[in-house]
């Protein structure tokens, strides 16, 4: 194991871990906002409020994130007409390609959550707040919504870790985050096992920081003393 | 026959199988596959070009059996050296660096780098008329780090997987130039989709000596290549895979 190689390199890599966490973090909280009218819709009763969101998680579900990706990077590079357009100055870089992928990406999944919570939560907490006299939106903001928030927590920390992961594949559209800057490290050094090392482990860190950040935010929201029935 | 005895023959018969087929002196070549016109795979799936036609020649001038493999770029090195295959034909310049980690025949031909750009842009390759510019180059290659060594200050570098995505970003104009070997860029610029662009100032690197990489222990192995290398360019068979490619000697 080659410790001076490891602490020399060690700035570039924590360089890369932090735009990481920037991706992710903005992917996974713009998605969120992104997710909350789709997933809402997504469990509406009204088949034609249904269809968008259902096709929008279909096709971002069903294909995989790297081919997304290069869509928007290089796919829509090729028209002319987008190059021209106003657009262009946002998609000519790939860091906002980046985030625009990975937060469309990870909305359908948050999309999805939300609708198995919304439809989680039992039929009676429901009438009786209608019963109380509160209107649906009334209900939609005091009892739905706090209510799913709850159950799908967990769930959501799962898919933000899954990003965390994710986001490696942001290095094939030339974005230096810890993987891109890895193997651009271990293209100078030819050291692939100890750079690796350290970029798992920077991995690892990462996801330890997000599992302990959710379990204070469910501690906060009492997420386990909300799930009796 | 009760079970285990069972499991102990079939596995034993497995054993059997695997050991036959280490035993059969079966060479892999390494190769990228996505640098034409040295290495590439057609519509139909084949890995060709001119660095594996070299690799084939070699093959049968020493009359071993060859399969060749395709790696990624960056990292074709430690899978060499994780022994997924016995030699890189993969145009890979012989560098200092690159020594630390592999073993290298003797040159099998030589490039130079050299800068493209759009023939609409007023493009000087001059470390001042460069400055601010975004520099398109592949990952792990001498062009990559020829960038970052001179000219890292000066330019925004992007690197790329593979060469090609480098051209798809010169083509939809987000990296004013590329800086690659010559003739990779030559059989791009041929190309239609390179046709706007052309070579930009002279070669900023132009003893760029390209050889086939082996692991450093494979001693035995390299004096072969380089007695069949000797051959080939001897009898005429290098010339005619390089006619096929290029109108001019690249020896």
């Amino acid at each position: 194991m080659n410790w001076e190689l490891m602490i020399k390199w060690t700035p570039r890599l924590l360089e890369g871990a932090w735009l990481t966490l920037e991706l992710v973090g903005i992917a996974v909280l713009a998605g969120l906002l992104l997710a909350i009218p789709l997933g809402l819709a997504r469990s509406s009763r009204h088949a034609w409020v249904r269809a968008l969101p259902y096709g929008y998680i279909f096709f971002f579900r069903g294909t995989p994130l790297l081919v997304q990706l290069f869509l928007v990077y290089y796919g829509m590079a090729q028209f002319e007409a987008i190059r021209q357009s106003a657009l262009w100055p946002v998609l000519r870089d790939p860091y906002w390609c980046a985030v625009i992928t990975m937060t469309l990406h990870t909305a359908a999944y948050i999309a999805e959550i939300l609708r198995g919570a919304i439809q989680a939560i039992p039929p009676g907490e429901i009438e009786a707040a209608r019963a109380l006299g509160m209107s649906r939106w009334q209900t939609l903001l005091h009892i739905v919504m706090p209510r799913a928030a709850r159950i799908a927590l967990p769930a959501y920390s799962n898919e933000v870790i899954l990003m965390l992961k994710a986001s490696a594949l942001a290095s094939t559209i030339t974005l230096l985050e810890l993987t891109g800057m890895s193997r651009t490290i271990i293209a100078r050094t030819y050291q692939p096992v100890e750079i690796f090392l350290m970029a798992g482990v920077f991995y690892l860190v990462a996801s330890y920081l997000l599992v302990r950040l959710f379990r204070l935010l469910e501690q906060r929201l009492r997420v386990e003393l909300c799930q009796g029935r | 026959m009760n079970n285990y005895k069972k499991v102990l023959l079939v596995a034993a018969g497995v054993l059997g199988l695997l050991g036959q087929a280490v035993a059969a002196d079966k060479l892999k070549v390494g190769t990228e596959g996505a640098y034409p016109p040295f290495n590439l795979v057609d519509a139909r799936g084949n890995v060709g070009g001119f660095d594996v036609e070299i690799a084939e020649a070699l093959c049968a001038k020493m009359q071993a059996e060859c399969e060749v493999v395709t790696s990624d770029w960056d990292g074709i090195i430690p899978a060499l050296n994780a022994r997924k295959f016995d030699f890189i034909a993969a145009s890979m310049s012989i560098t200092d660096e690159r020594k630390q980690a592999v073993a290298f025949t003797d040159p099998y031909y030589t490039n130079k780098l050299q800068f493209i750009a759009p023939k609409s842009a007023a493009f000087k390759t001059d470390e001042s008329s460069l400055k601010g510019k975004v520099i398109g180059a592949q990952r792990a290659t001498i062009a990559g780090t020829w960038l970052e060594d001179h000219l890292g200050d000066v330019v925004e570098v992007k690197l790329y997987d593979t060469q090609e995505n480098a051209y798809l970003d010169l083509a939809a104009g987000r990296v004013d130039g590329v800086l690659a070997d010559k003739l990779v860029n030559w059989e791009w610029l041929k190309s239609e989709p390179g046709k706007d662009f052309e070579f930009k100032g002279e070669p900023v690197y132009d003893n760029d000596r390209i050889g086939i990489a082996l692991r450093k222990d494979d001693a035995e192995l390299r004096g072969k290549l380089n007695e069949a290398l000797k051959a080939i360019v001897a009898d005429g068979t290098y010339q005619r895979i390089n006619d096929k490619y290029f109108p001019f000697s690249i020896y």
